[in-house]
């Protein structure tokens, strides 16, 4: 049976470009996908496909049970869009907007009312209800976006880079509520260029390029999918270099790399944590002083090098190693 | 009835925004003011239309011309807004809910219908200052001013149409009033067509804001002593060629706006 969001073979041209070529999705009811990958990778076409907004060229899409191309509008009833940009009229009230969406959901004006004021008191926004939005922070409008998703509870959410250009802050925040809300039961498909993010709040990871899932599993899965574990040794004293490496050389099941300015040692490994504590007790009995060690996964960043030869956020003529696998660009929100 | 209902919450929602971006509405009341002082003070008494060329003759023949022009000012305003909700992605939020697909058009184009009343008022009441009369009972001044509501709601779907055509609301402004100069001036609204060259006078007879502004320049009683009504068909019928007129606009900006809509992605 096929999950809470399902699709087949999404095919979209735009002119010339094919922006989508055969994404294939399944998300079981209850739990969050990532859908990963750079700008222009296809995460947003998807989103629009799925969400009525988009008509593929080829393919199938079934959402809450609803065939998306046959049936558009029940789908539309039964889904909750939150939008990269925070689609909310900013000359209207955080309360007039919510109202608007619950009326144009089919409430009538009462109920639309009494569940716009809900929602604002659910998402820290009673003290700023009254004021036109474009008063709001970034992850005020954010907030507000996402409570006008929220509308009619519906079972299946999307949302498009939901924390692009907030501020750390602003993005924990955001992540509190999507976990609550996931926790809450409802099937969550979430894009993202963040792969922190993903990592933090999908259950499964899509990895999507040039319109075409190129990864799919579990974040541990696709870490375990770029090769190993590594153990990192930071000694205190230089002159105790030699005899590190030649603990880890031990241990490892390749090449010690050193880098001397900063006495850091690194050494692919595999046995996880009961090797780590090995390592460290050799070392110890060595009378070697560490200043850290740890074991060292590979991050979601590592794994998107490896597996599109370029980096996420990488455009083009940036060479990705003047940004290195760690660079992101954060965005601040709009000072007001 | 549901879609009633969305377009009804859509012209809403525009007429909240109009309401907190007041000098929207105050620019839009300026220009044609400034057009009724100075055409009636710079132009009054130098053009002759029919056989008169004393400026109360002028003044009253004028106005139904300013008030013609006000309201397919309609456009750039439909134009603009739309443009504008498309570009900060409201279109999509719309277009992701379970409402009546045209409804957003609708209710924008609404909206703009309770503008242009409220220009025309304020405009009347500047135009009865400077010295226009109508000679006509009650009834057919007001059935004047709702040919021109007619008139201008036709004219805010061709702004609809344009807002969902270009990129920024800037371009939906300039586009939507580019064109209406030589529509506006191309026609009875300023001078008596029959003055014009021959190609020109063709062109201004069949042109469909000739027919309104003829239609209210009967229905208000303001036609010039000594002024002949051209063979034309429209102008021989101005009432039933206006209705027309609108009607025919209507019917095809929105069906290519909605059908545009459908398909729009910001």
């Amino acid at each position: 049976m096929p999950g809470a969001i399902y699709a087949e073979g999404l095919v979209k041209h735009f002119g010339d470009v094919k922006a989508l070529d055969g994404v294939d999705l399944d998300v079981p009811e209850g739990t969050v996908l990532g859908l990963l990958g750079p700008n222009g990778a296809g995460k947003t076409t998807t989103v629009r496909c799925l969400t009525t907004l988009l008509r593929p060229d080829r393919g199938t899409a079934i959402v809450a049970g609803i065939d998306v191309l046959k049936h558009p509008d029940a789908v539309r009833r039964s889904v909750g869009l939150s939008g990269q940009f925070a689609a909310v009229d900013e000359y209207l009230t955080g309360r007039e907007n919510l109202q608007m969406v619950g009326q144009l959901y089919q409430m009538r004006a009462k109920a639309a009312k009494q569940r716009a004021a809900e929602l604002l008191e659910q998402f820290h926004l009673t003290d700023a209800a009254d004021r036109p939005t474009k008063t709001y922070s970034g992850g005020m409008r954010r907030r507000l976006d996402l409570a006008a998703a929220l509308v009619v509870r519906p079972p299946v959410m999307f949302m498009d880079e939901p924390t692009t250009g907030l501020d750390p802050r602003n993005r924990q925040q955001l992540w509190d509520v999507i976990k609550q809300l996931v926790s809450g039961g409802t099937t969550l498909l979430l894009t993202t260029q963040y792969l922190e993010e993903a990592d933090h709040l999908a259950h499964d990871i899509c990895v999507v390029d040039h319109g075409r899932v190129i990864a799919r599993g579990t974040s541990d899965q696709l870490k375990a999918q770029t090769g190993g574990e590594r153990v990192e040794v930071v000694v205190r004293d230089r002159g105790h270099i030699t005899a590190a490496v030649e603990v880890l050389s031990g241990f490892g099941k390749g090449e010690t790399t050193v880098e001397e300015h900063t006495r850091k040692l690194t050494v692919p490994v595999s046995g996880g944590a009961k090797l780590l504590a090995e390592v460290i007790r050799e070392l110890d009995s060595r009378d070697i002083e560490m200043d850290d060690v740890g074991l060292r996964r590979p991050t979601l960043d590592d794994v998107f090098l490896s597996l599109t030869g370029h980096l996420a956020e990488e455009k083009p003529g940036e060479s990705s190693e003047a940004e290195g696998p760690k660079a992101r660009k954060h965005t601040k929100e709009p000072a007001q | 009835m549901s879609a009633m209902n969305d377009s009804l919450v859509i012209a809403h929602r525009n007429l909240i925004r109009m309401g907190r971006i007041p000098e929207m509405l105050v620019f839009g009341l300026l220009q044609p003011i400034m057009f009724v002082v100075l055409f009636t003070y710079v132009f009054g008494g130098s053009i002759r239309v029919g056989s008169s060329i004393s400026p109360q003759a002028y003044r009253e023949f004028l106005m139904a011309g300013i008030f013609a022009q006000t309201v397919t000012f309609a456009t750039a305003g439909a134009g603009a807004g739309i443009a504008d909700d498309m570009h900060k992605g409201l279109i999509d939020r719309f277009r992701s809910l379970p409402m009546a697909r045209g409804a957003v058009l609708t209710g924008r184009t609404l909206a703009d219908l309770v503008q242009t009343a409220l220009t025309l008022i304020v405009l009347a009441i500047v135009a009865v200052i400077v010295g226009w009369r109508t000679h006509e009972n009650f009834g057919k001044v007001l059935a004047g001013f709702g040919l021109l509501l007619l008139f201008g709601y036709a004219f805010s779907w061709i702004g609809a149409l344009i807002g969902l055509s270009v990129r920024t609301p800037e371009a939906a402004t300039s586009g939507g009033l580019i064109w209406l100069f030589p529509l506006t001036f191309i026609s009875n609204a300023f001078v008596d067509a029959n003055q014009m060259p021959a190609f020109l006078r063709h062109i201004a007879e069949w042109n469909p804001f000739s027919a309104t502004v003829q239609a209210c320049r009967e229905l208000f009683g303001n036609l010039p002593p000594g002024f002949r009504t051209p063979d034309a068909w429209p102008m021989q019928h101005p009432v039933w060629a206006s209705l027309i007129w609108s009607a025919v606009i209507i019917l095809l900006f929105r069906t290519l706006a909605v059908r545009k809509y459908r398909r729009a992605h910001g």
